[in-house]
């Protein structure tokens, strides 16, 4: 090798290092770069995706806000419920724990199907539920040998529950789990097993009861493992509703109602308070929170007596003869008649005989036309009048208009005018249709809370209470100013009847139950006669009603003559009483709807209202609120 | 490195003691690269939560022995070495075989031999052992010699047999920087420059063909790369968990152990591949760039030998080690960084991993070999009067 050759080598070499020397002085160059790029330029970016990789922002949910009565007695309130939870990566071997577990409970083949599944699903230090509302026994069984179930979690939950079943199921309603529609944005919405109010006032107030959902800030790993709690925020526990209802006389009323289908309110004529509001059958609360079997399901949508109806609001009805109440009021306000004006009732209309009386009354004259609550007299009337001024009394009295309780499912009803018909039917209106308007029969439709509104209205002096369900001061407490009760209807509008228009009413209302001939002291041999606590006669004042179904044939009217109570239960007539007490100073109002009631509301609507309204009256003088809690504390009723 | 011309003679001979050529050793090499190992070492405890278990422990007697191993490989004659250079990669050929037919029999790709002590993966062995054969080769070839295209069939066949095992191993990672490395042996031994223009069109050209023989998680990983966030928890989940570790460091980083995407388990294989990504989380980019600083001190180390090299064989080894020195570092770290995509190539010194430490200290007493004979006459063949 020669020398110049060497040196040629050398210098290549030396050349051709230099060229690899600055490519890797490139590349390190970029590396720095992207380096730079990485963490300085981006770094506050990708300090933001760390932190949201590293913290898991967990929704504590809020304990639900109980339903209280006006007393403070709970009607829907949290419970404690334990659940048995197993965590696979401190369980030897799961279905080694599961065995040991189903010594001590039942545990089925499918849930344990349902629980492998998820064992495999899921991470294993996940834990996963094995069963939820664990009796007490259960859960005792399972702490006891805690030792040899090696995984095995107890666990406490909060779960609604209604102390008293099926008492006011239907205006409590219930909790539920979240559906696709309810999500509104509320994270709370979307936590596994979080449930919400779907009926009646669970439904109504839930934002009201849901409260705010507190966050837990975890430090987690990649596979969603806590490591620990970086900051906690409690949120706010939901507020408690408190209504109206007196549980005693709500539980008073479902009991008198027993198997009957039917509605009972109770109402405060002055305030508008509803101390009861029962809709027979019901059904419980608690099974639908829980969720209910398909067979509980069948049952309860196949009874023909309707338990998941909330009659109150939803069912509607002609009022029959109550609704000769509004009948004489625009007599009088239109003074068609004179209320000592007579006419003379033979069981069979002058003009139009088909048009029937169910009695012959002689001369009746206004007051004893309602008490007797002759036919023939409300025909004459209601053909003087005609339907438009009958439906601007109904309308006043609080009938074919939303109750305003707010209620899911309320029903307007209808109350006829010859607008009306004309529009919907395309017909003129005829004169049978305003004598059938005049006894409540035909178009007319009213809910039961309507007729509650309605004889309120009429016993305070024709004020316009408004029924209310909630107690407006406990409302008002959230926002930190408390609001005293409205007092006793000052708040409420008069409807500007005068007052010797009430007064005649009244006394036919007053006749009806004490009168010689009254329709409910004729048939029930005076029964219904009551003593107030003091002893004072006479407190109920009330209207009867009774409103057919279907008109019966001729052919099974003389088939059932002698027999009523072969009639199928649902061709059977409708039963109506309205009422208030005391007859002078009138205070509560009740309306009872009994569906398809043998012998009509004399007989069968009418004793119930009275044993109810007594122990309304025997519960009054105690009606002070027991104390419970501060919003319930700064909100004391007025004394009468 | 002081004059020693008064021992150039023996010096030429190669006739030293062993105590001289312990002498003769760059200590200052050493002592950076101990450095090295430090900050690795303190990363792998950080990697273990303070624990020198499971990694930091066994990685430091490693590299205690690894340090003997450098020594006693620095001062074995340079003129043995030439002449075993083929045998040597003959083994590791014959032990890549051994893996590849253990493997295919196993039904799994396992890449490595288990010698008791240790996991030997013979790819990574087959590193050096590649540029000292052609090191040995080109060293007898000379400058007339190149430009004929028959002269370079062998050291093609050389590179190319052992890399078509590695591939199929499959790890293609590790058959991309053996191609490379030797790449560059053939570049500083002479190669003419348009011969390699030729081979990298080609290679274009092939693309097309070696895709549809990629293996599909491979091929995922080449998209995933194109576009990380196609994927972001499947394939493009570790480099993109990597780049959110490596900017949410910033420039100060986190603090040690303080790395919440490596300690959260965010960042996959926090001790070996990715282990400069939790290095850059907790040191921020001054840790970086004081790592990337010491690497670049061992490249001018290596630089430094190669020219001070005498004999041509010496050079190449010299470049070829310092070059596939830094494709190591850099293709790690460019990654984990989302430059190139993910392939399983080691952060030198620092990941955790036994061949791969071996390798590397072996490399480095290959580089220390020709340091301490820079200055020996050789033959061709290594022989002591053989020109």
């Amino acid at each position: 090798m020669s020398i110049t050759r060497d040196s040629d080598w050398t210098k290549m070499f030396n050349r051709r290092a230099a060229i690899l020397a600055g490519g890797k002085a490139a590349l390190i160059a970029t590396l720095i770069g992207r380096m730079y790029y990485l963490q300085v330029v981006q770094s506050d970016r990708y300090k933001t995706l760390a932190e949201d990789n590293r913290i898991n922002i967990q929704l504590l949910p809020p304990p639900r806000g109980r339903i209280l009565d006006r007393f403070g007695q709970p009607l829907a309130l949290n419970k404690q419920q334990f659940r048995v939870l197993v965590i696979p990566e401190q369980a030897m071997k799961v279905s080694t724990t599961l065995d040991a577990l189903a010594q001590l409970m039942d545990l089925g083949e499918h849930e344990r199907e349902r629980i492998k599944k998820e064992v495999g699903r899921k991470r294993s230090f996940v834990p996963i539920t094995i069963k939820e509302n664990l009796s007490w026994d259960e859960m005792a069984r399972i702490q006891v040998n805690a030792p040899d179930l090696p995984g095995i979690v107890i666990d406490e939950g909060l779960t609604r529950y209604y102390p008293h079943g099926q008492l006011a199921a239907h205006l409590l309603g219930y909790v539920s789990s979240v559906d696709e529609a309810d999500l509104t944005g509320d994270p709370l919405l979307q936590l596994p097993g979080f449930r919400i109010g779907k009926d009646g006032v669970e439904k109504v107030y839930d934002l009201q009861l849901r409260g705010k959902g507190g966050t837990s800030q975890v430090e987690v790993n990649a596979y969603g493992r806590a490591i620990r709690e970086l900051e906690r925020d409690e949120g706010e526990a939901g507020a408690d509703v408190v209504l109206t209802i007196d549980e005693r006389i709500q539980s008073f009323a479902g009991q008198r109602l027993g198997e009957d289908s039917a509605s009972v309110v109770v109402m405060d004529v002055h305030t508008g308070d509803l101390l009861a509001m029962v809709s027979n059958p019901s059904f419980d609360s608690n099974a639908f929170s829980r969720g209910l079997t398909t067979d509980e399901w069948k049952g309860l949508v196949n009874n023909d007596h309707k338990p998941l109806l909330n009659k109150v609001v939803s069912a509607t009805y002609s009022p029959g003869s109550t609704f000769k109440l509004v009948v004489t009021l625009a007599a009088l306000e239109h003074n068609v008649i004179s209320p000592e004006a007579t006419c003379f009732c033979n069981g069979r209309d002058p003009k139009i005989p088909q048009f029937q009386c169910h009695k012959t009354h002689g001369h009746v004259n206004m007051v004893r036309a309602i008490s007797t609550s002759c036919d023939i007299y409300f025909y004459e009337v209601a053909r003087r009048l005609g339907p438009d001024k009958i439906a601007a009394m109904a309308k006043q009295l609080g009938l074919g208009q939303i109750s305003g309780i707010g209620l899911p499912g309320e029903k307007v009803g209808l109350i006829p005018t010859e607008a009306w018909k004309k529009a919907a039917r395309g017909e003129r209106w005829t004169t049978g249709e305003t004598m059938n308007t005049g006894i409540g029969q035909g178009y007319v439709s009213i809910t039961p809370i309507q007729l509650a509104t309605m004889v309120s209205r009429v016993a305070n002096g024709a004020l316009a209470v408004k029924p209310r369900l909630v107690r407006p001061g406990v409302v008002a407490a959230q926002n930190g100013t408390i609001q005293p009760e409205d007092g006793a209807g000052a708040a409420y509008e008069s409807l500007n009847i005068p007052m010797e228009h009430i007064s005649i009413l009244k006394q036919g209302m007053f006749d009806v139950v004490n009168g010689p001939d009254g329709a409910t002291t004729a048939r029930t041999g005076g029964k219904l006669r009551t003593k107030d606590p003091n002893g004072n006669l006479w407190l109920l004042s009330g209207k009867t009603g009774t409103a057919q179904v279907r008109s019966l044939s001729d052919a099974e009217r003389a088939m059932y003559k002698d027999k009523p109570e072969l009639i199928p239960w649902k061709l059977r007539d409708n039963a109506f009483f309205v009422c208030f007490a005391p007859s002078d100073a009138p205070r509560y109002a009740i309306a009872v709807v009994v569906d398809h009631a043998l012998g009509g509301g004399g007989a069968f609507a009418a004793p119930i209202a009275r044993d109810i309204m007594e122990e309304v009256l025997r519960l009054d003088p105690s009606r002070k609120p027991r104390v419970e809690g501060d919003q319930i504390a700064a909100v004391t009723e007025q004394p009468t | 490195m002081s004059d020693f011309s008064f021992m150039s003679a023996r010096l030429r001979r190669g006739d030293m003691t062993p105590m001289e050529k312990l002498w003769q050793m760059s200590w200052s090499l050493i002592f950076w690269l101990c450095c090295i190992f430090a900050f690795g070492f303190a990363m792998l405890i950080s990697a273990a939560n303070g624990n020198l278990d499971p990694w930091a422990g066994p990685q430091l007697v490693r590299f205690i022995v690894g340090l003997g191993m450098l020594s006693a490989l620095a001062i074995t004659d340079i003129r043995l070495v030439l002449r075993y250079a083929y045998v040597f990669y003959a083994l590791v050929l014959i032990l890549l075989v051994v893996v590849e037919v253990k493997g295919f029999v196993g039904g799994g790709a396992q890449r490595w031999v288990d010698l008791g002590f240790m996991n030997l993966q013979p790819s990574e062995l087959m590193k050096p052992a590649i540029v000292v054969a052609l090191a040995r080769y080109f060293h007898g070839v000379n400058m007339d010699e190149i430009g004929q295209p028959t002269v370079l069939l062998f050291p093609i066949a050389l590179v190319f047999v052992p890399a078509g095992l590695v591939t199929i191993q499959p790890d293609l990672g590790t058959a991309l920087l053996i191609v490379m490395g030797s790449a560059v042996i053939f570049f500083m031994a002479g190669v003419r420059m348009w011969k390699f223009l030729a081979v990298g069109v080609a290679g274009l050209a092939a693309i097309p063909v070696a895709w549809n023989m990629l293996h599909e998680y491979q091929q995922n990983r080449v998209l995933t790369f194109i576009e990380p966030e196609r994927d972001p928890l499947g394939a493009g989940y570790h480099i993109l968990q990597s780049k959110i570790a490596l900017g949410s460091g910033g420039l100060f980083g986190k603090g040690y152990m303080a790395g919440t995407q490596s300690h959260l388990n965010f960042l996959p294989e926090r001790q070996t591949d990715f282990i400069f990504t939790m290095l850059a989380e907790e040191f921020g980019m001054v840790g970086g760039l004081l790592l990337i600083a010491l690497y670049i001190i061992l490249l001018i180390y290596g630089y430094a030998i190669a020219f001070r090299c005498r004999h041509q064989f010496g050079r190449l080894v010299a470049m070829g080690i310092t070059t596939g020195f830094f494709l190591y570092f850099f293709i790690n770290i460019a990654m984990v960084m989302g430059l190139v995509p993910v392939v399983g190539v080691p952060l030198p010194f620092i990941s955790y991993g036994g061949t791969s430490l071996l390798t590397l200290m072996l490399s480095v007493g290959l580089l220390m070999n020709i340091h301490v004979h820079r200055d020996v006459h050789m033959g061709v063949r290594g022989g002591f009067n053989d020109f």
